[in-house]
């Protein structure tokens, strides 16, 4: 038995949303796998819960008219990580999820729990901010757009106000068009772990694939929340491809980040992994995207 | 607290279970149904000993809510035996490759496992590994466990080439 106290269950968006309102105190429940945990533990012991797993108008990925991606919230992971759309345009996102937790954390886990969970480490988040992503943010007056970029305000702090439900994560055609991206988590173990440093980076390069068009980085458990790294997008901006691109990124990235030291590792040990990861994940980007360091 | 009815297929066979809608998915499967190849193990989706196929698919039954199961099939260690109360491939591939030790992980392994098995091409043990790391085993060291998987997906390729 879950020791919460009461369960709401909405069978509509627009029901949740007014059960939310009414009951501003309950917690939105998807997959669960962070909320009946905690629930376990007793840090949620005696909560009330608006259960929204089962609302299958926030599940799922499409490709909408104007070409942006639409991930719906309750989407798993495993089924984001195996969809059509997201294999073909951004393929890293599904390698990025699917190194979090095992199968079966994988099946019950939401993409949109793991955003607005608001941890650094959500592996989801470092790609979904490097691509820009969009949140469609409803309430009972309307939808509010919010770039994903300014949905963290602190470590399990998220830019979420009263009655309001994430509805859906929006990647737009220019962020992902021409573009390849990968992701490195560093850990411990390879499977059931949590990152001990992430690093996302995208490249979109010049039609002649010798220089930097675009370069989109960002960071998890390198900061209270996850984090892009402007200092070097600003720096390597039309950069040609060689060692040196690799050197600014690296010592770049260090002046954006602000890691601290837990029980996983020191600080010193993720200000080396951020130098290390920036300088790997931006090689292997490239890469993918076509182009040769030194080539 | 209320009670609620969940109808789903657990093994084949369609049931209603009245639930306090606190309970777990293992709850329910284990206390009214009977079902004792489920282990509460860490409760925390963790350890995977209570592992079951939800749609075909491996969940954790101890971090899923029993009232999610409305209209799901439901497949558990004692839905592989066949109508006379033999065992199945995969459970006998666990016996023979001393794959079972003390025994607590095994069911949620073989549940783990069972995706894995039905596949048309050869896993690597690496893959194997991959798809069974939800699961913790604290006695065999998994070796076996990987042997026992790899042996019984190979033997169904090659009935199904057969």
């Amino acid at each position: 038995m879950y020791n919460f106290n009461n369960l709401y269950e909405p069978t509509s968006v627009e029901e949740a949303l007014r059960l939310k309102k009414e009951h501003p105190q309950a917690l939105f429940l998807a997959g669960g796998s962070d909320i009946l945990i905690k629930i376990r533990e007793g840090k949620l012991a005696g909560c009330d819960l608006i259960n929204i797993y089962n609302l299958e108008e926030l599940r799922g990925i499409c490709l909408e008219d104007d070409g942006s991606i639409l991930i719906r919230p309750l989407t798993s992971f495993t089924d984001v990580s195996m969809h059509p759309v997201i294999r073909q345009y951004v393929p890293v996102l599904g390698e990025a999820v699917d190194q979090i937790g095992g199968p079966q954390v994988r099946n019950i886990g939401t993409i949109g729990g793991n955003i607005c969970n608001g941890v650094t480490s959500a592996d989801s988040a470092t790609t979904l901010k490097a691509y820009d992503a969009t949140l469609e943010i409803a309430s009972l007056d309307g939808i509010r757009l919010l770039p994903y970029t300014e949905f963290n305000l602190g470590p399990g702090k998220v830019d979420l106000r009263e009655g309001e439900l994430l509805c859906g994560i929006r990647i737009a055609k220019e962020s992902y068009e021409n573009t390849s991206g990968h992701y490195i988590k560093y850990a411990m173990r390879k499977a059931m772990d949590i990152a001990t440093l992430g690093c996302s980076v995208n490249v979109r390069l010049t039609s002649d694939k010798k220089h930097i068009d675009r370069l989109r980085i960002a960071f998890g458990v390198a900061a209270p929340t996850p984090i892009r790294s402007t200092t070097v997008e600003s720096k390597v901006q039309g950069h040609e491809l060689n060692e040196q691109l690799l050197d600014i990124v690296s010592e770049g990235a260090l002046s954006d980040v602000s890691p601290r030291t837990s029980w996983r590792a020191s600080k010193e040990f993720r200000l080396q992994l951020v130098k290390e990861m920036a300088r790997r994940t931006t090689k292997a980007a490239v890469e993918k995207a076509g182009g040769t360091i030194n080539g | 607290m209320a009670n609620k009815d969940v109808h789903c297929i657990v093994n084949g066979k369609e049931r209603v279970f009245s639930v306090d809608v606190r309970s777990s998915l293992s709850d329910m499967l284990r206390g009214k149904a009977g079902l004792d190849s489920i282990k509460h193990g860490c409760d925390v989706g963790e350890c995977g000993a209570c592992t079951v196929l939800i749609d075909g698919k491996p969940f954790n039954s101890c971090i899923y809510m029993a009232i999610w199961a409305e209209g799901k099939t439901i497949l558990t260690l004692e839905g592989l035996s066949n109508t006379k109360g033999e065992i199945s491939d995969i459970q006998q591939a666990f016996i023979d490759e001393g794959a079972v030790q003390c025994g607590f992980c095994t069911p949620g392994f073989i549940m783990a496992s069972i995706p894995i098995i039905e596949k048309d091409e050869p896993s690597s043990r690496e893959e194997i590994r991959r798809q069974i790391s939800g699961n913790l085993c604290r006695c065999t060291g998994y070796e076996h466990i990987v042997d026992a998987i790899e042996k019984t997906q190979r033997k169904r390729i090659e009935q199904k080439k057969g």
